[in-house]
């Protein structure tokens, strides 16, 4: 799956694991919230980077002690139109004060992109080879936000004022 | 009212550039139609049961006189030469053609105007009382909030995939004219025990297959607190809302299931994170928007209006008209006017283009330029000096805007039914042709005194039956149409969801019964209370004993 950072692709270091299947020796590894919660030592005991899968039913309340341990969160959208995830993101952004990355993973589209990133969101799986045109167009095309968010963007009632103190 | 700076402009012009991409994606088929549906819903598309429908917001009911000229152009230009009004204070196109839609989104944006999120699975345009700012018994002007909620829930990133839609409701008047508790969100300005104002909150009222009438969560939010809130609730909802059914997703059913008790802990817990933060408006960002709502240049007039008086004993007609659809203003020599869109016979809501510019012009003769349009499906003109009235009347009647029948029987509310919906399971608009048809005779009308028929095509109750005093509901059996009733339905301040009264009727029927609960009304009446009052003091028994005694 091709990954969006900071609008070029990338190559994907992660690897996720699925429940069933053997942790690689090395290697950044990404693994489920049940397999964190039961193996949670062994995992630590790992000498590489982990990251973390959440379900859209899964808030990262669930693992707010444990943020520095993982070098990813990634968020999933099952479906597009299943937003918790934009909750998630702006929890672990502004309430957890997580810095590592935070990923969208599932149905991710053009057209949610600027919302992801207002939320917090810096890497996307996409689907499609053409994203990070995509992606150029998507993030640009509405410049005005009318509310603080997880991004450093400024909500025009600041704008305003500023502007007026300046005058 | 609320002009647009080069801020807001810029937002509906990039929207309307963003949103012709779409359109081209779409027609290219480079977007499939389930991956465009939540872009067109986003504006306010909806694909019906004959061609798309396209709905533009009028934040909460304002209008100003330019605006209404330009829907009454893009109704000739690109539609059939009508426009449909809504019970949520907004107009419908039925007839638009895809490919016009992002011309017609720019002819919006020229009069500051758009189609963002009047669909889909995001907040919802925010109504309000259509009295706001010149009731008498207003505590403050509910229109500045409802603006500030507009901008903050305008492409709100983190809630613009909901369970379900979101509609919120501001009143400033402690008589509910906008039916607050039957919102999502019901917003009631309040005083504190200093004096200061602030907001009684209410949460998971609504309509549809399961209405409910909402309860408070709060009782005073001081205003400065007041996105900050709605935050909050709306994170728990984003969380919390069942997404597993769609018809389970509203708020609503959250509060339902979980306890309003539970909600409100949850919801307290949430703000107490946030509150005090980066969503308190500066202050002077609320004095820039309030300073749009300051009251026009009103003269100095008498109270008693002499001349107004002696036109009404002289003109009868014209006394029945400004008894009924007029309004009592806050300032002296001013009347409030409601131009009826429910002719005898007409479908409730809809106004053709002539219409709508007749209206701008009256509006800029008569009322500082703006209209406003009424979650009952009317237009007001809301600052009328009394002394023009009988020329305003006199050519409202031209134009046929001036029927005496204000919240009368046949001021009906109906959705658009199975002329239009592809939900419905029923015609609606024929069967308030019908009982407006009925009960034509205006004398009778004014007898009868007030009284809500609301009709919906189907459980989704757009038509809001639940709350009227005599609710009518479509239904199907066997490929025909019946009609369910339900009395004693009310969305004011004393809001109640109506009782079934019985078996459903036949479409033939149906009018016939409607008449039969009236005039046991009628019988029944003391010392002039109203059909609401009545029912109340003697319950669904006599109505129903009357309905179904012959079977
Ligand atoms: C013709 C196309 C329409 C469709 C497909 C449609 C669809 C729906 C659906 C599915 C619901 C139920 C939502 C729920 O319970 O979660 C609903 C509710 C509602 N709709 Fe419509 N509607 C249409 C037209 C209208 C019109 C024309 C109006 C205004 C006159 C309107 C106003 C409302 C209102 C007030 C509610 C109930 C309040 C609530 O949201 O609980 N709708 N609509
Ligand atoms: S109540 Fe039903 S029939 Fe009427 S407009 Fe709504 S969805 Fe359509």
């Amino acid at each position: 799956m091709p990954l969006l950072k900071d609008g070029v692709l990338v190559d994907d270091p992660w690897v996720t694991v699925d429940d069933g299947t053997q942790l690689p020796m090395d290697g950044p590894a990404m693994v489920s919230l049940e397999r964190w919660q039961a193996h949670r030592d062994e995992l630590l005991g790992r000498n590489a980077p982990l990251g973390i899968r959440l379900k859209s039913d899964q808030s990262p309340a669930l693992i707010a002690d444990d943020l520095d341990r993982f070098a990813v969160v990634a968020l999933e959208f099952p479906v597009f139109r299943d937003g918790r995830a934009y909750s998630y993101a702006r929890l672990l952004r502004e309430r957890y004060g997580y810095r590592g990355e935070v990923r969208a993973v599932g149905e991710v589209l053009r057209d949610q992109f600027l919302f992801m990133l207002r939320c917090g969101f810096d890497a996307f799986e996409v689907r499609d080879e053409n994203a990070a045109g995509q992606w150029r167009e998507a993030v640009s095309e509405i410049s005005v936000v009318y509310q603080p968010a997880a991004d450093s963007r400024t909500p025009v009632w600041a704008l305003r004022h500023r502007r007026s103190a300046a005058e | 009212m609320y002009r647009y700076d080069e801020y807001d402009q810029t937002l509906v012009d990039e929207r309307v550039r963003q949103f012709r991409g779409q359109v081209a994606r779409r027609l290219a088929g480079e977007l499939t139609e389930d991956e465009f549906k939540p872009l067109r819903l986003m504006n306010g598309l909806y694909l019906q049961l004959h061609a798309y429908m396209l709905r533009v917001a009028i934040p909460y009911g304002l209008l100003s006189a330019a605006q209404m000229r330009r829907l009454a152009h893009i109704a000739r230009r690109y539609d059939r030469g009508y426009g449909h009004f809504t019970t949520r204070q907004n107009i419908q196109y039925n007839w638009p053609k895809l490919e016009d839609t992002p011309d017609i989104l720019a002819e919006l944006a020229s009069v500051e105007m758009h189609a963002i999120q009047t669909s889909g699975n995001s907040f919802r345009n925010t109504t309000t009382d259509q009295y706001a700012g010149v009731a008498a018994d207003e505590i403050e002007d509910p229109r500045v909030y409802c603006e500030i909620i507009r901008q903050w829930s305008t492409l709100h990133p983190e809630f613009s995939f909901l369970p379900r839609k979101f509609k919120i409701a501001v009143t400033g008047a402690p008589n509910d004219r906008a039916a607050v508790r039957l919102h999502d969100i019901g917003l009631i300005m309040r005083r504190g025990d200093a004096g200061e104002t602030g907001f009684e909150v209410i949460v998971g009222g609504g309509q549809g297959r399961t209405p409910f009438v909402g309860p408070t969560i709060r009782e005073f939010l001081p205003k400065k607190h007041l996105l900050s809130y709605l935050e909050a609730i709306m994170r728990v909802y984003n969380q919390l809302g069942r997404r597993d059914n769609l018809f389970k997703a509203r708020i609503k059913i959250l509060v339902h299931e979980a306890g309003a008790e539970k909600v409100t802990e949850m919801v307290e817990e949430e703000w107490r994170h946030i509150k005090d933060g980066a969503l308190d408006l500066p202050a002077e960002e609320v004095e820039r928007i309030r300073a749009h709502f300051a009251p026009p240049p009103y003269e100095t007039l008498a109270a008693a209006q002499p001349a107004f008086e002696e036109k009404k004993r002289a003109d009868g007609a014209f006394a029945t008209w400004a008894d009924t659809n007029l309004a009592a203003h806050k300032v002296p020599g001013y009347a409030i006017v409601n131009l009826s869109l429910k002719p005898v016979g007409g479908i409730p809501g809809d106004a053709t283009a002539d219409q709508m510019d007749a209206v701008a012009d009256l509006a800029e003769h008569y009322s500082f330029g703006e209209i406003r349009v009424t979650h009952e499906q009317n237009l007001v003109l809301a600052d009328v000096r009394r002394t023009d009235l009988h020329v305003l009347w006199r050519k409202l009647r031209d134009i046929g805007l001036a029927t005496p029948n204000l919240g009368l029987v046949s001021d009906i509310i109906a959705c658009p039914g199975l002329d239009y919906c592809g939900l419905a399971n029923a015609r609606s608009i024929p069967v308030a042709q019908r009982i407006g048809n009925r009960f034509a005779d205006l004398k009778r009308q004014h007898d009868i005194g007030e009284l809500k028929i609301k009709i919906s095509g189907c459980i989704n109750a757009c038509g809001h039956h639940h709350v009227g005093h005599i609710g009518i509901l479509g239904l199907e059996r066997k490929g025909e149409e019946y009609y369910q009733i339900t009395l004693g339905g009310s969305a004011d301040q004393d809001a109640a969801i109506g009782k079934i009264i019985g078996p459903a009727f036949s479409s033939e029927d149906v009018v016939d019964a409607v008449e039969t609960v009236v005039n046991t009304y009628v019988e029944l009446r003391q010392n002039g209370e109203r059909f609401i009052d009545t029912y109340r003091r003697v319950g669904k028994e006599p109505f129903k004993e009357r309905l179904y005694a012959a079977a």
